[in-house]
This record gives C-alpha cells, structure tokens and sequence, in this order.
C-alpha cells in the first residue's frame, strides 16, 4: 500500500504533464517593445491570454517564441491579445490610447533599446 | 555512452560557426571586442563575444543572416553562406552619445523581491571577504549565519541557523545532501572556499525535493563548473598561527561540449601555539589534503547537460596539550582525529529543445566517510556509507504560470561507530524512498506560492508526509511579504553531532532504550515564519529594511543535556522545545563605493530539560553585526584597492553550572569581535589580501576547565567566545 502512494504521485503527475503536451504550437513573430519593463509586461500578459503555454521575448530581436494550445486559442487571437497589452505585433497596431498609457520606458515608438 | 559523447562532439562542431569581433580603438590599433551581441536575425539564437572578441554560434535552420549590436557602434548584418570564420570589425557610431558608464555594482549578498522564498544568494566574492579558507568560516561576514568554537581543543567552527546548530540545516552540494551524519560536524570544513561558486541560503523549511530532513533552514552550495571556470588559478594563504594553505585549479575546455576541471587544496599547520598559557593547544597541528576532478558535457542543441565527478580527500589533526618544554607528572592529554573521505557523483539533465518548460533531472551519489579520532582516553571511530539518488521533472499545468515539479529519492546510509572506551558499537542502516510534488505558482506579479508534499517510506522513521508552503505577498514595488510552513524530521546521530562531548570527561548517558537510534526516538519539528522587506530611496541611494521573524516547535528532539557537572545525559523531550528568532537587517548604499549593513538578532531558543524549562546554553539571546564595504573607482586595466570591515556584538549566554565557572553566575560576559581585510587588485588576473579576524584579542579567560584531564569535572566544550587573540594572515590570487 505504501509503495502504491508513491508510485501513483509519480505516474498521475506524469500522465497530466504529458497529456498537456498533445495540441502545442510553436510559433514566433515581432513584438515591439524596448526594455527589461516592457519584457516583464509582454511575458506576463501574454501567458494569461487562456491557452498559451510558454513565452519568451527575446529584447534584442524583439521577437516572441510562444507555445500555445491551438485547441484553447488562435494566432490571430494572440496578436490581437498582445497589441490590446500596449505592444504591437507584426499583425495588430496597439491602440493609440493603451500605447499612450505605457510606462515612461517602454514607449517603443520613439525609444532606442535600452 | 563514451561513443555517442564523440559522436555528438563531431556533428556539432560542423554546425558551430565561429568569428571574431574587434574594433579600432583611437590609436588606430584592432583591439577584441567583448560583449557584442551576436544573433540569427528574426531568431531567439544568440551569444555574446568573449574578452578575447571571440564568439560561437550554433547555426540557425530558420536565418542566415547574423546581427551584431553593440552600444555606441553601428548595427552590421552580414549573409553567411559558407561555415567558415568570419571576423567582424565594428565601426562606431556618431549618432550615439560619446559614452555612457554604468556604476551599479552587483551585491555580494543578494535577496531578490521576486523568490517565493526566503533565499538568499551568496556569490563568490562575499567568499573572498573571509579569506580564509574554507565555507565554515565565510559565515563570518553573513548576517543570517551565526559562526561558533565547538570546543577549545579542535579548532572546529560549527554554523548556527535560527538559533539552532547545523545538523538541523540541510545542507546541499548542487542539491545533494552533503553534510550531514559523519560529516556534520567536521563537513563544511572540507570543502575550500575556493571551489564554491555561489551559496544560496534559504531560511525556514525550505523545498521538498531534497528531502524531509531541513528543520530551520537550507545552505545550498554550487561549485565552480569546468566550462565557465577560468582555466587556472591560484590561491596562497599564510597566517601568524601557522596556517599554510594552497588552492589550484586548472580547468579545461577540451571541445565544444567537454571540459574538465581538476581542484586541489592543501594546508598544513605545524605550529605549537599555546598563546593562553593553558598547557593545550589553541588550535590543532594539522595536514590536510584535498582533490577533485570534475567532467562538464554540454550540448545546447539536443538539450542536455551532464556532470561527473571524483573527490578525496585526507585531513589529519593533532590536538591535546603541548609537550615541547613541559614536564609531565602524568601521561598528557593527547587527541587526534583522522579522517578519509571518498566522494563521487554524477548527473545528468535533459531539456527539450522545443519544450523549454520540460525538463528531467537524473543525480546519484556515493560517498564513504570514515573518522578515526581519540580524544584523551575517549574514543571515536565512524565510517558511513552513503548513496543517494533522485529523478526529477519539471512541467506546467496548462501554462508557465503554473509549474509543478515531480519525482522520486532512495537514500541509503550505513553507519558503523566505536565510541568511547572501545567497548560500545554501534550499526544501523537507515534506507528510505520518497516521492515529492510540488507545486508553483510563479509570475511577477504580486503573489506568488510554493506548495509541496512528500511521501516518504523510511526503515527506523517509519512512513510519513512532509508537506510544506511558501508564499510571496508584493502589494508595492519595494515591498514584499513572505510566509512559509513546514514540517521536518531527521535521525539523530548524537555523536557524530555532538563530537565536542568526547573532549571532556563528562560520562556519558542515554536515558531512553526503545527509540531506533540509541535508544533514541526521531526528532521531528514544524516550522513557520514571516518575513517583511521593504525598499527605500534616501539622498537617491537604494537600500532595504528587512524583518524576518521564524518559529521552530519541537515535537520530538533528542535534548543534549550539559546541566550536570560530570554527566552529559541524552534523552527524548519531554515538555516544550522552541526556536523563536527575530532579525531586523538595514543595508545602504551610503555612497557610490560604500556599502553598509547592519543586523539585530534576538533568538529565544528553550527547552525542557529534567531540571526545568531552560534557554539552551551557549547561544546568545541577542547579537548586532555591521558590515561596511568599500571600493576605489576601477582604474583602466581593473586594478583598485578593496576594504571590509565587520563588527559583531555577541551578547550574554546562558552556561551550565560548573563549579570553575561559578564566578559567572549562569551568564557570559558579552564581548564584540572585528575582522577586517584590505584587497589590492592590480588587475583582474593578480591581486593580494592582508586581514585580521578578532583583532580586538577578545578571549576567554578559561577555555579549558576541571583540572585534572582524565577526571570527569574535565571539559573543554564550555565556549562562549574565541580562544585565541588576534589572528593576521596574507595572501594572494592568481586568476588567469
């Protein structure tokens, strides 16, 4: 019986992290964005966009790599998530009035990467 | 195995491509460039120039086309067609202002706001601080560890957490159990400082994945690793005492996904220094030699990353009382504790390229300790053997926001002891396996939470949960709060422990005989503890303000009872146990190259004991550290002038009763110590240290009680403050 608690922890787990992994897409595209602040925004609020698994922005090409569950959400619902963040993509232009209401740092427009 | 190491090697250095990148600098000449970006255009693939201007790069699948950024020179993208060298010389940018500097310093000692938990990292240079020589003294300049004498004979300086001794620490190498049964007491000692190339330091229960056994805290220690290494170096120690140390290192990097590293340490002592004039050794002669060989394989393209390693070492310590020019009307006291130890362990981790969130973890270890030791007519013998192993995955529940953390432990330990006269042995085989989860909700944003439970199945501690929590509250920016909860357990190896009882005549006593261990039950304790940290801005400098109060709550421990004169009696709690600890930590950044820290501690640490609810003996109810370090501006080729100076306050603490010690009435004298070392840094390869430890001189008038040796009244184990006067030492480091 003892043993039994153990092992079935072990496989459960197992089986719940695996099964996750069946409907995932990778994709990557450009995400405007110039600093540190606009990484933790762009990453933070992408991965509660339901469906998207895994994010990294990447500061210097700013390019995004994600993983997502096509199952949950569609690219294009991910490139209109991100630009609704304050951030364009290379598909959505961020509405004028969330771009305006970033932090000082972030105004990518007419920032350098810093 | 070997074979696909080779053939790996082969195919990835076809798709590596390499270059240089330099620049001219204003006397027309090339000079490397270090820290260009180097990336595939529209790609995450990147890398960064090395001091020499070098870069590697693996080739991309998806671009053919490399960036190379750097601030204050134009932005180059070159087409690479052929996998051949291509050397880049940037050009500089006029657009770009003439130069910007940079002076933030990274800390020594660093606390993050975003960690769910209480962790604290110690780098390499915090190591430097305490020069000498191995991680049981870096403590000294850490507020959160307290450093104390075991004794007055071996020279031993055990750490303290939380007001509670180590073995109730868990304490890692690389997340593998390390110091603990044999080694505890003598363990931190073996490992050079020089070797370490950070410490993380977490208060409260800590994880569940390494085990059940943490009570107040853990020390996790990372060792330098073979590929990011310098490839060699070397550090000479000597001091006014005798000491002599050496610490080399060589590491090389044989390919693209091999390199190996080969760490020696030796040190010798051969001075008689009896500066108190009590008939005894201050500190012990001693020889001690120390050797480990360590293989790094990498490889970034199919995710994986392995290690193994090979370790020896041989320390050998005389103790007792000095013979040179005395003449003895009786045998005299003498002592000495050998120990071998052979270690070894390898790892293995694999993360998939495609799934950076995946990933699997594989360690096993083996090590034999063996411990021939006398102290007078006491004597000591241990050998135990250990092996270790664990499995571990990492994955999410539907996205990085959510990690969980699974796997399994087998430990298996077999001790063998002498104690005493000779006439009483000892064996015991303790086997466990456990299964862990845990599980983390981990974002910037303003909570955060730890969870995690264990099952474990344990010969002589039988089958239980540990489950613990951690949680991580951030309302405002500089604010942060944490919780943590916790449960912990461990096997009591009293002697090993608790090795200073053989250096004095005390007879020794257990009072229960149906526990597995001596006769003894299990220790078992639950901890919490709340901690609050917040950030300031005064006169535009940064610093922080820190409280962290934690409760340890004993249900079960072996209590060692030193009340008696004569007797030292072990036996299972009946009654209350606690650790309450509360330190109050200010650091500021007082001006551009002074830092200072200051912390307050006050522990209220009390046990039952036969003869009454008591606050444990030797430790300090309150204690105050100040730290200031300081810095001359970097010139051009890295030389400057490095200062430290550290002030502790150590207030009264509680002794046993003992007729020479009566004039104390129960209490110490409080007394404060300073340190201090003065680096000079010539350039980044060379630089030489000077320091002092205790260089008030503060003693205690009587280490060394009881008369005659071989009478029981005879202790040498009643430490409360150092025993030798200031103590200087010298040295230097060689890095290349």
């Amino acid at each position: 019986m003892k043993y039994i608690i153990i092992l079935s922890l072990f496989f459960s787990s197992l089986g719940f992290s695996q099964q996750s992994n069946l409907k995932s897409l990778n994709v990557s595209f450009l995400v405007k964005g110039v600093c540190e602040m606009c990484k933790d925004r762009i990453e933070n609020g992408t991965l509660k966009l339901k469906g998207v698994k895994y994010v990294n922005w990447d500061i210097i090409s700013s390019n995004i790599s994600l993983i997502y569950n096509s199952k949950k959400i569609s690219l294009d619902e991910i490139h209109k998530g991100i630009s609704l963040l304050g951030h364009s993509t290379s598909k959505y232009t961020a509405p004028s009035e969330i771009y305006n209401s970033l932090p000082d740092c972030c105004l990518y427009e007419t920032l350098e990467k810093h | 195995m070997f074979f696909s190491f080779i053939t790996n090697t082969v195919y990835s250095q076809k798709n590596i491509f390499k270059g240089n990148v330099s620049f001219i600098n204003e006397s027309n000449d090339k000079e490397p460039l270090a820290g260009v970006t180097v990336y595939w255009l529209n790609t995450n693939s990147g890398t960064l120039s090395d001091i020499d201007g070098n870069y590697k790069i693996p080739l991309s699948s998806s671009s053919n086309k490399l960036v190379f950024k750097y601030l204050g020179f134009k932005e180059q993208i070159i087409d690479v067609t052929e996998k051949i060298f291509y050397n880049i010389i940037m050009l500089n940018d006029d657009n770009i202002l003439d130069e910007v500097t940079v002076n933030k310093k990274r800390k020594t000692i660093q606390k993050s706001y975003f960690k769910t938990q209480n962790i604290t990292n110690v780098s390499s240079d915090e190591l430097l601080k305490a020069a000498c020589c191995n991680i049981s003294e870096s403590f000294e300049t850490n507020p959160s560890i307290d450093v104390n004498y075991s004794n007055a004979v071996t020279g031993v300086k055990q750490v303290k957490m939380l007001g509670l001794e180590s073995p109730y620490l868990l304490i890692t190498e690389e997340n593998i159990p390390m110091i603990r049964g044999a080694s505890q007491v003598y363990g931190l000692s073996f490992i050079p400082g020089t070797w370490v190339e950070s410490m993380q330091i977490t208060k409260g229960s800590g994880s569940v994945v390494n085990g059940f056994e943490s009570v107040s805290g853990q020390i996790n220690v990372e060792l330098k690793k073979p590929y990011s290494d310098s490839p060699f170096f070397v550090n000479v120690y000597t001091n006014n005492m005798g000491r002599n140390e050496i610490n080399i290192h060589g590491n090389k990097i044989i390919n693209d996904n091999l390199s190996t590293g080969l760490y020696l340490h030796a040190n010798k002592n051969t001075s008689i220094n009896d500066k108190n004039n009590d008939g005894f050794l201050d500190n012990p002669t001693s020889n001690a030699f120390n050797i480990f060989n360590r293989w790094q394989y990498i490889n970034t393209q199919k995710g994986t990353v392995s290690f193994l390693g090979i370790r020896y070492m041989k320390d050998e310590k005389e103790i007792g009382e000095s013979t040179d020019d005395m003449v003895f009307i009786r045998e005299p006291w003498l002592g000495q504790i050998n120990t071998n130890r052979f270690d070894s362990n390898f790892k293995y981790g694999y993360v998939n390229p495609s799934i950076p969130y995946q990933s699997l973890g594989f360690q096993m270890a083996y090590s034999n300790h063996e411990q021939d030791s006398f102290f007078g007519v006491r004597n000591y013998d241990i050998n135990q053997r250990s092996f270790y192993s664990s499995l571990i995955y990492n994955s999410i529940i539907g996205s990085t926001l959510n990690k969980i953390k699974f796997g399994l432990n087998y430990s298996y330990d077999d001790f063998d002891e002498t104690v005493d006269k000779k006439d009483v042995f000892y064996n015991r085989i303790d086997k466990s396996i456990g299964g862990f989860f845990e599980y983390s909700y981990d974002s910037m944003d303003a909570v955060s939470l730890v969870a995690g439970i264990r099952y474990d199945i344990h010969n002589n501690l039988g089958n239980f949960f540990t489950p613990r929590i951690h949680m991580r509250y951030q309302p405002f920016e500089k604010s942060v709060f944490r919780f943590s909860l916790g449960t912990g357990r461990k096997s009591s190896n009293i002697f090993s422990e608790n090795q200073n009882i053989f250096a004095t005549g005390r007879e020794i006593k257990i009072l229960n005989n149906s526990g597995k261990f001596y006769g003894l039950d299990p220790e078992k304790a639950f901890n919490y503890g709340l901690s609050f940290r917040q950030g300031f801005f005064i006169n535009n400098r940064e610093g922080d303000i820190t409280f962290d109060y934690y409760v340890t709550d004993f249900d079960n421990q072996v209590v060692v009872d030193w009340e008696t004169q004569g007797e030292l009696s072990f036996y299972n709690l009946d009654g209350k146990s606690y650790a309450k600890s509360l330190q109050v930590d200010i650091e500021y950044q007082l001006i551009d190259n002074v830092l200072i820290k200051s912390t307050f501690k006050n522990f209220d640490v009390k046990k039952q004991y036969d003869s009454g609810l008591k606050q444990n003996p030797l430790t300090p109810k309150n204690r105050f550290f100040t730290n200031i370090e300081a810095s001359t501006n970097e010139k051009e080729n890295g030389s400057k002038w490095k200062f430290d100076l550290t002030y502790n306050w150590i207030g009264t603490q509680r002794l046993p009763n003992h007729t020479e010690l009566a004039d104390f009435n129960g209490s110490s004298p409080s007394y404060s110590l300073i340190n201090s070392q003065i680096t000079r840094v010539y350039s980044d390869k060379f630089e030489i240290y000077i320091g002092g430890e205790n260089i008030g001189g503060y003693t205690q008038s009587n280490p060394i009680i009881g008369g005659d040796p071989f009478g029981v009244d005879f202790d040498t184990s009643l430490i409360y403050a150092p025993i030798h006067k200031a103590l200087f030492y010298v040295g230097l480091r060689f890095n290349n």
